[in-house]
């Protein structure tokens, strides 16, 4: 049985539909690609499993639960972990401060009062960073970040609450090419050993020829094709696409 | 039947005005997405305009023309206004544009006091509509149904000139998508202008059709902002047919509510608007992406930090001089320096929710009233001692705002300004109204400390004792998981609620204890003064906290202590000159223009000039 089965989402902006009639489905420990061009509707399609837009039609089911209805937060508890294509980070906290932030949500003490929060887990923060190889990293301000640093970030906070699922939103956009082989390949070396299952959307063909298990190629809200690395990178209609769209295979989509 | 329809007129006269003044503001705040406080006082303005040019200027130009004179002049006002404080500041947070607006309110207050003195001043009648007319048998002023068609008119003429004019259409396209108006090669500073021009010339007609129904005073200023805000954000910011719809059915709902609940006029006002928001968070006709920026621009605040040692050492240091105060002998001083920390209380417990948790509250008085009131109800009425009404302080203030922050805390941005704004208001006008209880505008009387405290270096070290362990207890909390995960809430929301928490009851319960606080400072000054009165509890008192905070600095823990200390002793130091309020209000606005990071900024600036710049990146 699949993990999150995605089943006939629906979702249109005025005229223009988004999303239309997506279904798909996540095996346990799978690291699934969702490609498609600009505005083919990947971040809609997220921010529907994520609880932050309200589908048309459609359910989400994960482990058996329908999440179509339920909150982010709510989500969230459930073992879901979410970065955003634009990063979502505590502007104005310490690199290690953001993770500590998530520890301390995930063990309920958010609103204790008789504790100082930049004691509490930092040690266990302190391990994420150092998995994600921002250590040396840890007191400077989030604000003052690079781009690629504060992508990494968001995926050691997202990565907090030992989640089952992750939804990666372009994990990689504004990283240099190098550096995106380099995240994504330590991101599917984590998500092996702890068996979390991944969704990702990712502009960089290389990137996700090296690293997804399955792919699915999104266009104007439909899911046009679906299958292995082979299978997809073979398929006309997805070529046809690419090529057609401006984009290449291994081109840069960088663009957030 | 005909008595109702007379009212349904009464009441449509009376929103005239209200939807003159508040479509103005509705349609700077959509295009240039500050919400101007200084609306009330270009109303103030139009009416004494008209007065003037009706009196002075006798026979030369008639009653109509001045109307539409004190309607150019306040347009020009309004036009001033936004070249010389708003322009430069476009940039800045929104709270500087707000604060900025109330240096201008108070400019205007004393220029007004300065030039047209403190009288009321009774306008002469519409020439051809002194009378009254017979509607079904109902007398009803002629003039109300001037105003009526004023208000008519003037949608009309905004529906035309919105939809039907090619100025328009760019303005209603600025409104919605701001790139577009370079791209359509708009000078967006000539249509910031004009569109305050126009808002400031809507607020002016406003002010100046009602000279006939009443009087042009000091006190129309803030009179009118509650019930515009509440207008407003009924309405939905940038809507002018909500601004219309609301305007009528507030005004028309209070005609007929002023027969059932006399004394509860603004009461009601605040219920229709709680209805309407319960089920439109953004009113009537209002959109979600109207909101402002909540703040997001400028530079991004920098992390909080425990205080090093250095740092320790100094407030241990203030910590001990303040004990000696009282052993100086000097009355006058314990007494100045018990206010001071009072007032930093006030200002701390403000900064929680403002400069911690990004929520620009303006309408922090009502907790600091309300804790006021609540001591001083408990003494008066059940005789309770000072040691516990000191604690029902607090707890009463905290009660309140765990019912106006439940409200409060769905809005964002200028939106949740408005509505902390309009509700404090709201408990302001309860305590004004209802005499019997409160003694209305005359105050409560003779709450005085216990026997034990009742000597003023007593009672000083008592507000020391509280006052500074409440600032430190808020101190504390900002360090706390709670604090962060509030400090998250601004930062992020999205964030905040992606790693599992619930941004509105974070938000919530801050604005409750923030609340209690404020409370625990207004029950210290109740028995520090012996009386309380409504004035603890108007929007001037909500601004001065508000003041306090900016002035200090918003993104720095130590600002606010700053901040109502300088306050305190400026306004003590400047309420000795008449025109006070002139002074304070340049003063103001020179800050917000001048030192954006307040004055923890301008520390921070002369050490990096001295070379001395904070090596760890930190806010202390
Ligand atoms: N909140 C919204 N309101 C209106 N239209 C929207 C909204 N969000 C997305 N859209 C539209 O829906 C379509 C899909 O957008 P979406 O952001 O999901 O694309 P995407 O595949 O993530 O693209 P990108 O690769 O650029 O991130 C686009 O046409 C976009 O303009
Ligand atoms: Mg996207």
């Amino acid at each position: 049985m699949s993990f999150l089965t995605v089943q006939n989402l629906y979702k249109s902006f005025g005229g223009n539909r988004a999303v239309d009639d997506v279904s798909f489905a996540l095996a346990k420990g799978e690291l699934l690609a969702l490609i498609g061009p600009n505005g083919a509707g990947k971040s809609t399609c997220f921010n529907m499993l994520y609880g932050i837009l309200a589908p048309d039609k459609g359910s989400v089911c994960l482990d058996g639960r329908e999440l179509i209805g339920m909150k982010p937060r709510d989500i969230w508890r459930l073992g879901v972990g979410r970065t955003f294509q634009i990063t979502a980070v505590y502007a104005s906290m310490s690199v290690v401060e953001n993770v500590q932030m998530a520890l301390i949500s995930h063990h309920r003490k958010t609103f204790s009062a008789f504790t100082r929060a930049a004691r509490l887990y930092r040690d266990d923060a302190m391990a994420l960073l150092n998995l994600i190889g921002m250590k040396d990293q840890a007191d400077r301000a989030a604000n003052i970040l690079a781009y690629g640093d504060l992508k990494r970030l968001e995926l050691a906070v997202a990565m907090a609450h030992d989640p089952a699922l992750l939804l990666m939103d372009e994990p990689t956009a504004g990283m240099a090419p190098g550096e995106r082989r380099a995240l994504m390949k330590l991101t599917a070396d984590i998500v092996a050993e702890r068996g979390v299952s991944v969704l990702f959307t990712e502009h960089d063909m290389d990137v996700v020829f090296e690293n997804a298990h399955r792919v699915l190629v999104l266009n104007r809200g439909q899911l046009l094709a679906e299958g292995s690395v082979d299978d997809v990178r073979a398929n006309p209609a997805v070529q046809e696409v690419y090529l057609g769209g401006g984009t290449t295979f291994g081109g840069d989509g960088d663009h957030a | 039947m005909a008595f109702y329809f007379a009212q349904l007129l009464t009441g449509m006269a009376n929103a005239s005005a209200l939807f003159l003044v508040a479509s103005g503001l509705s349609i700077i705040f959509g295009v240039t997405r500050v919400v101007n406080f200084s609306h009330g006082s270009l109303y103030m303005l139009g009416a004494y305009i008209a007065y003037s040019s009706m009196t002075v200027l006798p026979g030369i130009i008639g009653f109509w023309a001045s109307i539409l004179v004190a309607g150019l002049a306040v347009g020009l006002i309004g036009m001033i206004i936004e070249v010389c404080v708003l322009k430069p500041i476009y940039k800045a947070p929104e709270l500087f544009q707000l604060v900025a607006t109330f240096g201008v309110i108070l400019v205007i207050q004393d220029m007004a006091l300065l030039i047209w003195g403190p009288e009321d001043l009774f306008g002469q009648r519409a020439p051809g509509f002194e009378g009254v007319v017979e509607i079904f048998g109902e007398r009803v002023p002629s003039y109300d149904l001037v105003l009526i068609v004023l208000a008519v008119v003037v949608l009309i003429g905004l529906w035309y000139l919105f939809t039907k004019t090619r100025v328009g259409i760019l303005v209603r396209a600025a409104t919605q998508d701001r790139e577009m108006v370079s791209a359509l090669g708009v000078n967006q500073s000539v249509l910031f202008s004009g569109v305050f021009f126009l808002g400031a010339f809507l607020a002016g007609i406003g002010g100046a059709a009602q000279l006939p129904k009443g009087s042009a005073n000091l006190l129309m200023d803030f009179g009118i902002l509650a019930p515009i805000f509440v207008v407003v954000v009924t309405g939905g910011m940038g809507s002018i047919w909500g601004a219309f719809v609301a305007a009528m059915l507030i005004s028309v709902l209070q005609v007929y509510g002023i027969r059932f609940l006399p004394n509860s006029t603004l009461v009601l006002m605040f219920i229709v608007m709680a209805v309407v928001l319960v089920i439109r968070p953004w009113g009537l006709f209002g959109k979600p992406e109207a909101a402002g920026d909540h703040g997001s621009q400028g530079p991004p605040p920098k992390p909080f930090r425990q205080l090093d040692p250095s740092g320790r050492i100094i407030v241990a240091v203030i910590i001990a001089a303040l004990t000696l105060v009282p052993l100086s002998g000097v009355n006058f001083l314990s007494v100045l320096f018990a206010d001071i920390i009072i007032f930093c209380l006030f200002a701390a417990s403000l900064h929680y929710i403002l400069g911690v948790g990004g929520l620009v509250s303006f309408g922090h008085a009502a907790f600091y009233g309300g804790g006021a009131y609540v001591a001083a109800l408990f003494v008066q009425y059940a005789g309770t001692p000072m040691e516990l009404a000191l604690m029902l302080a607090p707890l009463g203030a905290g009660f309140a705002a765990l019912i106006i922050g439940w409200f409060c805390v769905r809005l964002t941005g200028v939106y949740f300004a408005m509505l902390t704004l309009a509700c404090a208001q709201v408990l302001w006008s309860i305590v004004f109204q209802w005499d019997e209880v409160t003694g209305g505008d005359d105050g409560m009387l003779s709450i005085w400390p216990s026997a034990w405290a009742s000597e003023p270096g007593v009672y000083y070290y008592l507000v020391l004792v509280l006052g500074v362990g409440g600032v430190l207890v808020l101190r504390a909390m900002a360090h706390t998981p709670f604090g962060y995960a509030l400090r998250g809430t601004r930062d992020s929301a999205l964030r905040t609620e992606a790693i599992g928490m619930n941004v509105k009851l974070i938000q919530w319960m801050a604005f409750v204890f923030a609340g209690a606080m404020a409370g625990l400072a207004g029950g210290l000054f109740v028995f520090a003064k012996g009386s309380v009165f409504p004035t603890e509890m108007e929007i001037a008192t909500s601004f001065d906290a508000l003041i306090m905070v900016f002035l200090g600095g918003v993104q720095s823990l130590t600002g606010p202590i700053a901040g109502a200390s300088v306050f305190t002793l400026l306004q003590d130091w400047l309420s000795r000159f008449e025109y006070w309020r002139l002074l304070l209000g340049l003063l103001i606005i020179f800050i917000a223009i001048l030192l954006p990071g307040g004055l923890a900024g301008a520390v921070d600036q002369v050490k990096a000039l001295l070379g001395r710049a904070p090596k760890d990146e930190a806010a202390p």
